[in-house]
C-alpha cells in the first residue's frame, strides 16, 4: 500500500480532486532545516507535475504574512508546512488547524496558520479546511541544505501527505 | 531592595526582544533597557565566499526585509566591479532596482501601519488586548484590513517581478540587474483589475494618511507628547537634498536642524560612524564619531529621513511633507509617534515613485549591467524601511570576501529605542506596584513606532532559547539563563 503512495510513474494520474488545494511551505532555506517548509512544497510541486495533477497548487515564502489570508480564500483546502523545533515531534506531525485569535501573540515575524485562517475568515468570509505539517528540524545555521535527519523527516512527512491525499480522493 | 520587571516578548514587533524595567525601593523606575539578540555570526559566515554570491547570501539574514539586504549588498559590489556608487549603473539597471526597492518600502510601510500600528490607534493602547490586534481591526473596520492585505500583496508582487522570486531573489547582481520588466508585467501593475493597480494604491495611501491625520487631530496630546525627546537624525539624501530611499549622500541634522554630517560620501562611513559596545546588550550602539558616544547617537527611519531631506520629489508626498514640516515650524520633528505620520508620507511617495517608474520605457530596455575596473573594497548604503542599512565588503585577489561589516537599521535605532522605552517607563510606571496590560503595551507602543526587526534571520529562532544575563549596579554579571 505504502509503495503505491510514493509518487512515481504517474500513479496519481487518476486522482482528480474536486477541491482546490494549496500546499504552502514557509521558512528560510538559507538557515538549514528552517527550509523544511519550502522543501516540502517543492516536493509536492514536483510530484504534482510528474503525475499531471490538476487542482493542487504550491507556494512558498520566508514566513506567513497577512496577504496569505487572501491567497487562502481562493482554496477549499490548505496545507501549510513548517519546520518545527518542538521536541515532542519526533519526525513530523500533521495537524488540523482551527481559526484562532485567542492565542495570538502577534508578531508579523511569526504569524501562525491559525491566525492567518482567522484573518481569512474575518476579511474574506472564507474558512478553508486547513492543516499544518510540522516537520522536525535539527540545525539552523546560515547555510543552505537540509541536514540528513531533516531530509528523512521530510520524506516521512511527504509519504504521509500522499496517503492523506489518497484518502481524501477515495 | 530593587525590583526588576521583565516584559517579553515584545509583541507586534518583527522578531523578539526583551525589556527590563528596574524599580528602586520607592517603586520608581530607576532604569530600563531594551535587550535585543543580534546575530553577528553572519559577517564571519560570508568570509571566504565569492563576492558575487553576497546579494543572494545576505537574504538569509532576514525574512522581513531581504530585499533591503539584497540591494545594499549589490550596491557595495557595484563598487567592487567598477560600476560606481549607486548612480553609475545603466538606466535600466538602476530603475529596476529602484522599482524593487520602492515595492519593498510600499509593502513594508503598509504592513506596519495597517497591521501593527492601526490597532493601537483604533482601539487605544489601554484597550482590551483581545481585540487590540488586526483581527479586531478586521471585525470593526474590514475595509482597512482588506486595504492592508492588498497593499502588502501589491508590493510583494512588484518584488517578485523585479527580484525574480519571493525567496532568495536574484534580480540585483554586481553592476546591475539580471532582468528587465516585461510589458505584461508592467501592465499588470498599471492596469490590473481593481484593486490591484497602482492608481488604487496611490489612492489608498492617501486614505491612510487622511486616517492618521484625523486621529492626530482628535488625539494631539497622545501623538505629540508620547515618548517625545530631542535627537540627531541621519539618513541618505539625494545630492540636491531630495528624499531618496535608494541612493544618496549621508546627512545628519541635530535636534535644532543644524547639519552635523554634511552630505558626505558613504564610501567613507568608517570615518564618521562608530559602534559602541555595552556590557548588557548584544546589539551595538552606533554614534557619529566627531560628536562622541554621549551626544553622537542618532535616529534613522522615516522620521529621520523627513528631518534630513529638503523636499520630496513627487507632488502628492511633497504637499504632505510641507504640512508635516510646518507642524514643527520647519525644525526637525522629534515626536516619536510622528514616525507613523512620516511613514505614511513615505508610503504615498513610494506609490508615486512606483507609478512613475512603471511609466518609464527604460524598464523595458536590455542594457542591464555595467562593469569597469575591479576594486578590492566597496560600501553599499540604502534606506531600508526601518532606516539606513550599511553593507561593507573587502575581497582578495581570488575574489573571495575577506571582510564584511553590516550595520542594520534596528542597530542604528538602538539608543533612541532605549530612550523611548525609558521615557515611557518613567511616565507610566513611577509609583506603580503592578504593571497592567495597558502599561505593558504603552512601552511596546514606543518600540513599535520604530518598526524594529529583531533577530529575524529565521522564524524558528523565535522558538529557540533566548539567553538572558543579569548584571548588578557595578556591571557584574550575577545570573545567566536560557529561556
Amino acid at each position: 500500500m505504502t509503495e503505491k503512495l510514493i509518487p512515481r510513474d504517474g500513479l496519481f494520474l487518476y486522482f482528480y480532486p474536486m477541491k482546490r488545494i494549496l500546499v504552502y511551505g514557509f521558512g528560510n532555506p538559507g538557515r538549514q532545516d528552517d527550509g523544511l517548509g519550502p522543501a516540502f512544497a517543492e516536493m509536492v510541486e514536483n510530484w504534482k507535475n510528474a503525475a499531471g495533477l490538476t487542482g493542487v497548487d504550491t507556494d512558498s515564502n520566508y514566513q506567513l504574512n497577512v496577504e496569505d489570508a487572501q491567497i487562502m480564500s481562493e482554496y477549499d483546502l490548505v496545507v501549510f508546512a513548517d519546520a518545527s523545533v518542538e521536541e515532542h515531534i519526533r519526525d513530523f506531525l500533521f495537524d488540523r488547524i482551527e481559526a484562532c485569535d485567542a492565542e495570538v501573540k502577534y508578531t508579523l515575524h511569526a504569524a501562525s496558520p491559525g491566525y492567518i485562517l482567522e484573518l481569512c475568515k474575518e476579511i474574506y468570509h472564507k474558512q478553508p479546511e486547513t492543516w499544518l505539517m510540522h516537520i522536525h528540524g535539527h540545525e539552523w545555521a546560515f547555510k543552505e541544505g537540509l541536514t540528513e535527519e531533516a531530509q528523512k523527516n521530510l520524506q516521512l512527512a511527504f509519504q504521509h501527505f500522499c496517503r492523506w491525499y489518497q484518502d481524501l480522493k477515495s | 531592595m530593587s525590583k526588576k520587571i521583565t516584559i517579553e516578548p515584545v509583541t507586534r514587533v518583527e522578531g523578539h526582544g526583551k525589556v527590563t524595567i528596574h524599580l528602586d525601593d520607592a517603586g520608581n523606575v530607576s532604569d530600563s533597557r531594551l535587550h535585543i539578540v543580534e546575530f553577528r555570526g553572519f559577517e564571519r559566515f560570508v568570509q571566504g565566499r565569492p563576492y558575487w554570491e553576497a546579494p543572494v547570501l545576505v537574504q538569509r539574514l532576514c525574512g522581513i526585509c531581504p530585499v533591503s539586504h539584497h540591494l545594499a549588498a549589490a550596491k557595495a559590489l557595484d563598487v567592487i566591479v567598477g560600476a560606481g556608487t549607486g548612480d553609475g549603473l545603466t538606466p535600466t539597471g538602476e530603475k529596476m532596482r529602484r522599482l524593487m526597492h520602492y515595492g519593498q518600502m510600499f509593502q513594508s510601510h503598509a504592513l506596519h501601519f495597517f497591521h501593527l500600528c492601526s490597532p493601537d490607534l483604533l482601539f487605544g493602547y489601554d484597550s482590551d488586548p483581545a481585540i487590540r490586534n488586526v483581527i479586531g481591526v478586521a471585525l470593526k473596520h474590514p475595509d482597512l484590513a482588506v486595504q492592508g492585505v492588498m497593499m502588502r500583496k501589491f508590493g510583494q508582487e512588484i518584488i517578485a517581478a523585479t527580484a525574480g522570486k519571493k525567496i532568495h531573489g536574484t534580480g540585483a547582481i554586481p553592476g546591475g540587474i539580471n532582468k528587465n520588466l516585461t510589458i505584461e508585467e508592467r501592465d499588470s501593475f498599471l492596469k490590473g483589475a481593481d484593486p490591484m493597480n497602482i492608481e488604487k494604491m496611490v489612492s489608498w495611501a492617501q486614505g491612510a494618511l487622511d486616517f492618521f491625520k484625523g486621529y492626530h487631530a482628535a488625539n494631539r496630546d497622545f501623538i505629540d507628547n508620547y515618548a517625545f525627546f530631542p535627537s540627531n537624525h541621519l539618513s541618505l539624501v539625494r545630492k540636491d537634498g531630495a528624499l531618496d530611499l535608494y541612493h544618496g549622500v549621508m546627512r545628519a541634522v541635530d535636534a535644532q536642524g543644524n547639519k552635523v554630517l554634511n552630505d558626505v560620501d558613504y564610501q567613507d562611513y568608517v570615518k564618521y560612524i562608530g559602534e559602541e559596545v555595552r556590557s548588557w546588550s548584544y546589539m551595538k550602539f552606533p554614534f557619529m564619531k566627531h560628536m562622541g558616544k554621549e551626544t553622537g547617537w542618532y535616529r534613522v527611519g522615516p522620521l529621520a529621513r523627513l528631518n534630513t531631506c529638503d523636499f520630496i520629489p513627487t507632488p502628492l508626498a511633497q504637499k504632505e511633507f510641507e504640512e508635516f514640516r510646518a507642524y514643527t515650524q520647519g525644525k526637525p520633528n522629534n515626536h516619536c509617534m510622528h514616525m507613523h505620520w512620516a511613514r505614511l508620507i513615505e508610503l504615498l511617495h513610494s506609490a508615486e515613485v512606483i507609478r512613475d517608474l512603471l511609466n518609464d520605457p527604460d524598464l523595458q530596455k536590455n542594457d542591464l549591467v555595467k562593469k569597469g575596473t575591479k576594486q578590492s573594497e566597496g560600501v553599499g548604503l540604502i534606506e531600508a524601511p526601518r532606516g539606513t542599512l550599511f553593507h561593507h565588503y573587502k575581497i582578495n585577489e581570488n575574489d573571495q570576501i575577506v571582510m564584511a561589516n553590516l550595520i542594520v537599521s534596528t542597530t542604528n535605532n538602538n539608543e533612541p529605542m532605549n530612550r523611548s522605552v525609558n521615557f515611557v517607563a518613567k511616565k507610566m510606571m513611577n509609583g506603580q506596584k503592578e504593571i497592567t496590560e495597558g502599561m505593558m503595551n504603552a512601552v511596546e507602543i514606543a518600540i513599535r513606532a520604530y518598526d524594529p526587526c529583531l533577530s529575524c534571520a529565521t522564524h524558528a529562532l523565535g522558538k529557540m532559547p533566548l539567553e538572558i544575563a543579569l548584571f548588578d549596579s557595578n556591571g557584574v554579571e550575577i545570573d545567566r539563563k536560557k529561556s
